[in-house]
């Protein structure tokens, strides 16, 4: 995918636009909020990452502008602001996901694919599956290799935001986030001990496991090894 | 002189003078506009008596000169010429020679036919030497005789100049006593507010324990300066706790620094090896977001003591949060053996940001799984108890472990932050888990309590049922009895 990294900071820049090439990403750079207005407005970027504090035209201003332009690229705000009341004012302004400064890059990139993902239209899937494994969403009942598999259903809600982005890392703070709804660090690594509880239920009795740790970054549900 | 003008002017730039004058000049000139009501009004009424008088005799005296004699008529006006009397007489041929009267000639205001007005004269009375004023008409005679008719008016006169001076003496008295008032009031509140203005100087100058004195009389200005007292303790206390940050950041955090200082600096000594570097790399990045993480919380602490809770207040049920709170560390709890305990009783809603009620709660529970007895010197069964209450104003989250506990003299220390009991620290964390429940608490306008659990620690939160918020429909309690939830037996360990 093509990502448009609105940036003053020169150093974390270049660190963005060769971390994205080396993931194998095009990346283009903007260097103040004007900049970054006109290259977004062509519409050729999947993702835009935002930061909030620019030169020129102020973050939220632009992806405020863009949005009354009809532009609806995906948006990841950055920022060093990181209270709940700037979030919100971030997403309210038209972001789609808010990251605060300083970041680990794997949780980024998780985070840009996830929203690149959401961008492409899809229709409301009724079924996630992955291999065997499948989720129903209407009737919420998990079954793998037709075997039923008995879930809490905070386990079904993790499992199923792992299976609508299959294929991609999901960081433990995106658990928290969209599973739990809390924007807050639960201190010890609580999400560990859930994920390996769902993975009990759904990998342990099979032969190919599903869902992986990706070391350093998070966990992934997939065909096959990461 | 000069001294006291300068204390006038100073006297007069002041608020309080202003007013007090203010006052003083628009009671001074109604009380002017008034007096010269009266004044005007009784004149006219003494005007008016003489001149009524004074027409009816003239007409009588000219129907009478009709049917009389000129012989007769000069005898009529010569008994009425008394000396002492009111009443201004002059009688003339047609030459203007003077026939009869108390006058000496005819006053040249009176001179044509009909004509009146008022003049200065002498009267004949060897006794009087000054002029004396008078009103007169002339009256045409069909003889060709010349009649002046008058009223002495010196009297009326003299007692409107009385009236007059009287006047315009009390507008002098009322306009000096205004002013002095006005003085003595700007003098006294002056006094006050320049022990205000004393007080603030000094404390401008660094003396931060300085307070603005007091009198004791609760009025307004003892309202403002008790206000200003609490808004400067507020001000100390938060100067206060940005001391203890700078300090603590140079103690706890300049530490793990000069850690992942050396450890990178042990790795560049080693010869070449990139599994030695892969190693020191990672471990510093764990050490980075160890600082991070300590300057996350350090910073919200700095902010939620700083802010107000606004916007991001919701209207919150406490019982469901803590549930779900809870439910994220339960099987945590349950991989180390311990047992979490929800009991949750219905609360009203309260006011209060979500978000950080749940990182209060999270950092209890979190403390309590951390503190927790290792499986091996267990003595009592391992229990965590979540619990929420609420009594008539205040909801009460509670988490009861039977842990360690702390001692009671160390309670109030352990709420500060960096403070952690356990001095060797082995146990991980920021050491700012409790002091962020105490800022949060703070925040709610709410509190934190420490008690002992027989053996262990119970913290408890407590945060205000606001009076602002709609509350539902009373639910009745469902059950006397607190409902009850085991979340992970205990002693099952993995």
């Amino acid at each position: 995918m093509r990502v448009l990294v609105i940036e003053d900071d020169r150093e974390t820049a270049q660190f963005l636009l060769k971390s994205l090439r080396e993931s194998g990403h095009a990346a283009d750079l903007a260097g103040d909020g004007e900049q970054g207005l006109e290259m977004a407005g062509t519409g050729q970027h999947d993702v835009l990452i935002v930061d909030r504090m620019l030169p020129l035209l102020d973050g939220l201003s632009v992806i405020k502008t863009l949005r009354a332009d009809g532009v609806r690229t995906p948006v990841l705000v950055l920022s060093a602001l990181g209270d709940v009341d700037d979030r919100v004012k971030g997403l309210r302004a038209g972001g789609d996901d808010y990251l605060t400064k300083p970041y680990a890059y794997s949780e980024l990139l998780a985070r840009i694919e996830a929203l690149a993902r959401r961008a492409v239209p899809e229709e409301q899937e009724t079924r996630y599956s992955v291999g065997d494994l499948v989720l129903d969403r209407l009737s919420h009942r998990v079954t793998r290799g037709g075997e039923p598999i008995p879930l809490q259903p905070r386990e079904y809600r993790l499992l199923e935001y792992l299976m609508k982005n299959a294929g991609q890392v999901v960081t433990r703070t995106m658990l928290l986030e969209h599973v739990w709804d809390y924007h807050f660090d639960p201190q010890t690594n609580v999400i560990d001990v859930h994920v390996s509880r769902l993975r009990a239920k759904i990998d342990k009795s099979f032969d190919k496991p599903l869902l992986h740790t990706v070391r350093g970054a998070g966990y992934m549900i997939r065909d096959g090894a990461v | 002189m000069t001294e006291l003008f300068k204390f006038l002017k100073a006297m007069a730039s002041t608020t309080a003078f202003r007013l007090a004058t203010g006052t003083a000049a628009v009671f001074v000139v109604i009380a002017g506009l008034l007096l010269a009501i009266l004044f005007w009004q009784t004149n006219q009424v003494l005007t008016d008596q003489v001149m009524t008088a004074l027409t009816a005799e003239s007409e009588a005296l000219r129907i009478e000169a009709q049917t009389i004699s000129t012989g007769a008529l000069i005898e009529s006006i010569a008994a009425r010429s008394r000396p002492d009397g009111p009443g201004l007489y002059f009688l003339a041929d047609p030459t203007g020679k003077k026939l009869a009267g108390n006058l000496s000639r005819q006053p040249p205001e009176t001179a044509g036919s009909d004509a009146r007005g008022v003049f200065r004269y002498r009267p004949d009375i060897v006794s009087s030497k000054r002029e004396r004023l008078g009103v007169a008409m002339a009256i045409p005679l069909p003889r060709g005789e010349r009649l002046v008719v008058g009223r002495d008016i010196e009297d009326q006169r003299t007692f409107a100049d009385g009236i007059k001076r009287l006047f315009i003496w009390s507008f002098i008295a009322l306009t000096i006593a205004g002013l002095a008032t006005a003085l003595l009031i700007s003098r006294i509140v002056l006094r006050r507010i320049e022990a205000m203005n004393v007080a603030s100087q000094q404390i401008m100058a660094g003396d931060f324990s300085r307070r603005v004195p007091l009198q004791g009389s609760g009025d307004e200005l003892d309202g403002l300066a008790a206000n200003l007292n609490a808004m400067l303790d507020r001000i100390e206390q938060l100067m206060a706790g940005l001391r203890e940050v700078s300090e603590n950041i140079a103690h706890d955090l300049k530490t793990p620094l000069n850690r992942l200082r050396n450890r990178v600096e042990a790795a560049l000594r080693e010869p070449d090896s990139a599994p030695t570097f892969r190693d020191a790399l990672e471990r510093t990045i764990e050490d980075a977001d160890d600082l991070i993480k300590t300057f996350n919380a350090l910073l919200l602490i700095a902010r939620l003591e700083a802010t107000a809770l606004d916007k991001s207040a919701e209207v919150l049920e406490c019982g469901a949060l803590v549930r779900d709170v809870a439910e994220l560390y339960a099987p945590v709890a349950e991989e180390i053996g311990l047992t979490l305990e929800i009991a949750i009783r219905p609360t009203p809603p309260i006011r209060a940001n979500r978000q950080l009620i749940g990182q209060a709660v999270a950092n209890l529970i979190d403390n309590a799984i951390k503190y927790a007895p290792a499986s091996s010197q267990r003595a009592t069964r391992p229990l965590i108890r979540v619990e929420v209450a609420a009594t008539a104003s205040e909801v009460e989250i509670s988490v009861a472990d039977h842990g360690p506990g702390i001692p009671s003299h160390d309670r109030e220390r352990a709420l500060k932050r960096f403070v952690r009991l356990d001095e060797s620290r082995t146990k991980p964390g920021t050491g700012l888990g409790l002091s962020l429940v105490a800022a949060v608490a703070r925040l709610h306008a709410g509190r934190v309590s420490l008690d002992d659990n027989h053996p262990g620690l119970k913290v408890r939160l407590l945060l205000p049922v606001r009076l602002d918020v709609a509350s539902p429909a009373p639910e009745p309690l469902t059950s006397p009895s607190v409902a009850k939830e085991l979340s992970g037996v205990g002693a099952t360990k993995p």
